[in-house]
């Protein structure tokens, strides 16, 4: 077994570690972060159930090498709400009932959470479904999805210029 | 997956000489790469990662009025940059229509053209696949083969090549930027990807160890701007491979046509620069009628490779809708489901 040390960022909170070579950035996160928040649906890249925003971006943290993502900050759904206090986008999905089973609830906010920084899709629900596709709800809760992303960048952007106001 | 070594290399020069010995791969953004090692389908025994070469991530305009772009450029950064969308806005929409927002945040411009094909027997280790395989046989031949190629295949491999992206870049004489221990070097992407003939395990140009640094766009590729897109018939709305897809580029003047570059995807092993169909369309009428002549041109040498006929006329039809939409116009805004036939085209007829 090859090993190198890696240096992360998680959710605020710096890690040495010691991996192999071959563990993934999600079984990092899972398996020795113990951060299992991060979902293994497919571990191909086709569900988006492990995204993560590493530097800011979405990506799908099964086809990440952890080692390849040394110096790299991430961000998870353990990292999203303010203590007791949820994030806009949490809040959003659980009034919108923007989920039934709620394994790719984490995926999906963590998605939403890298649409809206993008700044692409706006409000047209077009743009955010297409912006989601990489998402797959297999409860099918598309609907409440769209509602909530609809709802938390708008507020999202309401709360943006009181700020600068 | 196996056991590998892990390279970080400082300088290109350094990369290449990591990558030097067999079993070596370069790392980028990894997306098919770990899909395919964790399949067992590629072993590496040396992962070589290439994402810490800053001269790797540029885009820049050169003094011939081309574009450069470098290899690691990610695809999401290359298709929202707004004066390349502007100034290519096919190859954008090409990109925005592939894979998904998480991927294409991960997956590099060099990547997209070295990703292999996604033929369900490639990637399934039972099978006999002579491109994974040399010599082991096709289990597409006579299996499932309804989305495989109806060009260029050959009783060895009947494979496509997955990418969107290549489509209009072969289109606009994209060429790719290429160092190795021999020095630097330049292909054609026309030339890039080969045809399967006897030898479908040779799919580039690339030798042993050679590293795509960059592509570049030649300065006639933005003077198709007003007149560009990319269309793309999935079995769902997003986040799919192409059954069939078109690139075209027009220039029109007074309702002729006075440049045109055609290119399809998802037909072949590589990405098909229909050069006959853009000699026919030269000086020809902008209508229906001689985008009917062009498609029939580009598809006149295709044939089925198994239960996949429909394709021949779905190109077709794609093409013709391809070349309407061009003319049409770019639209001002990136339509919302990029590439989708399913978004109306002024002046196009919806069963067309």
């Amino acid at each position: 077994m090859t090993t190198l040390p890696i240096s992360l960022t998680v959710n605020g909170y710096r890690h040495e570690l010691e991996v192999d070579t071959r563990v993934t950035l999600l079984d990092l996160l899972r398996e020795r972060l113990e951060l299992s928040g991060t979902k293994k649906g497919c571990d191909r890249g086709q569900c988006g159930a492990c995204t993560v925003l590493v530097d800011g971006k979405r990506i799908n943290s099964c086809l990440a090498l952890a080692v390849s993502h040394d110096g790299a900050e991430v961000l998870t759904i353990e990292g999203v709400a303010h203590g007791e206090e949820l994030h806009p986008v949490q809040a959003a999905f659980i009034a919108h009932d923007g989920f039934q089973c709620g394994f790719c609830t984490p995926g999906q906010i963590m998605s939403t959470l890298g649409l809206i920084a993008e700044g692409q899709a706006g409000d047209d629900p077009e743009r955010i479904r297409e912006g989601l596709s990489g998402n797959i709800c297999r409860c099918a809760a598309y609907g409440g999805i769209v509602e909530a992303v609809l709802e938390a960048r708008q507020h999202l952007a309401g709360t943006g210029r009181r700020t600068a106001a | 997956m196996r056991d590998f070594d892990f390279i970080r290399p400082a300088t290109i020069s350094d990369a290449i000489a990591a990558a030097a010995g067999p079993g070596s791969a370069y790392l980028a953004g990894g997306t098919n790469l770990l899909d395919l090692m964790k399949g067992g389908i590629t072993s590496p025994e040396r992962i070589v990662d290439i994402t810490r070469l800053p001269e790797l991530n540029r885009i820049e305009t050169l003094d011939d009025g081309g574009l450069r772009i470098g290899a690691l450029v990610r695809n999401a950064d290359l298709a929202h940059d707004p004066a390349f969308a502007k100034a290519y806005p096919a190859v954008a929409e090409a990109l925005l229509s592939g894979a998904s927002a998480q991927l294409r945040n991960a997956a590099t411009v060099g990547g997209n053209l070295l990703q292999r094909t996604r033929c369900s027997y490639f990637y399934d280790t039972a099978s006999a696949c002579n491109r994974r395989e040399p010599g082991s046989g096709c289990s597409a031949l006579g299996g499932e083969n309804r989305l495989h190629a109806i060009l260029g295949w050959s009783d060895a491999c009947i494979a496509t090549h997955p990418s969107d992206f290549c489509v209009p870049l072969v289109a606009l004489d994209t060429v790719v930027e290429i160092e190795g221990k021999e020095g630097r070097r330049h292909v054609t992407l026309e030339e890039f990807h080969r045809l399967p003939g006897d030898t479908p395990q040779r799919e580039t140009m690339l030798e042993p160890g050679e590293l795509i640094v960059a592509v570049r766009l030649p300065a006639e590729a933005a003077s198709f701007a007003a007149h560009a897109r990319y269309l793309k018939v999935r079995e769902r709305t997003s986040y799919a491979f192409a059954v069939v897809s078109a690139a075209a580029a027009l220039v029109v003047d007074r309702g002729k046509i006075r440049g045109a570059r055609l290119a399809l995807g998802g037909v072949a092993a590589k990405p098909w620069r229909a050069r006959s169909a853009e000699a026919a369309l030269l000086g020809a009428d902008a209508d229906e009628a001689s985008f009917v002549r062009a498609a029939d041109a580009a598809l006149a040498d295709a044939s089925p490779s198994g239960d996949n006929a429909f394709k021949i006329e779905l190109a077709r039809r794609i093409v013709v809708r391809a070349l309407m939409a061009a003319k049409a116009g770019t639209p001002e805004r990136m339509p919302a489901l990029p590439a989708s036939p399913f978004s109306s085209i002024p002046g196009v007829r919806h069963d067309a």
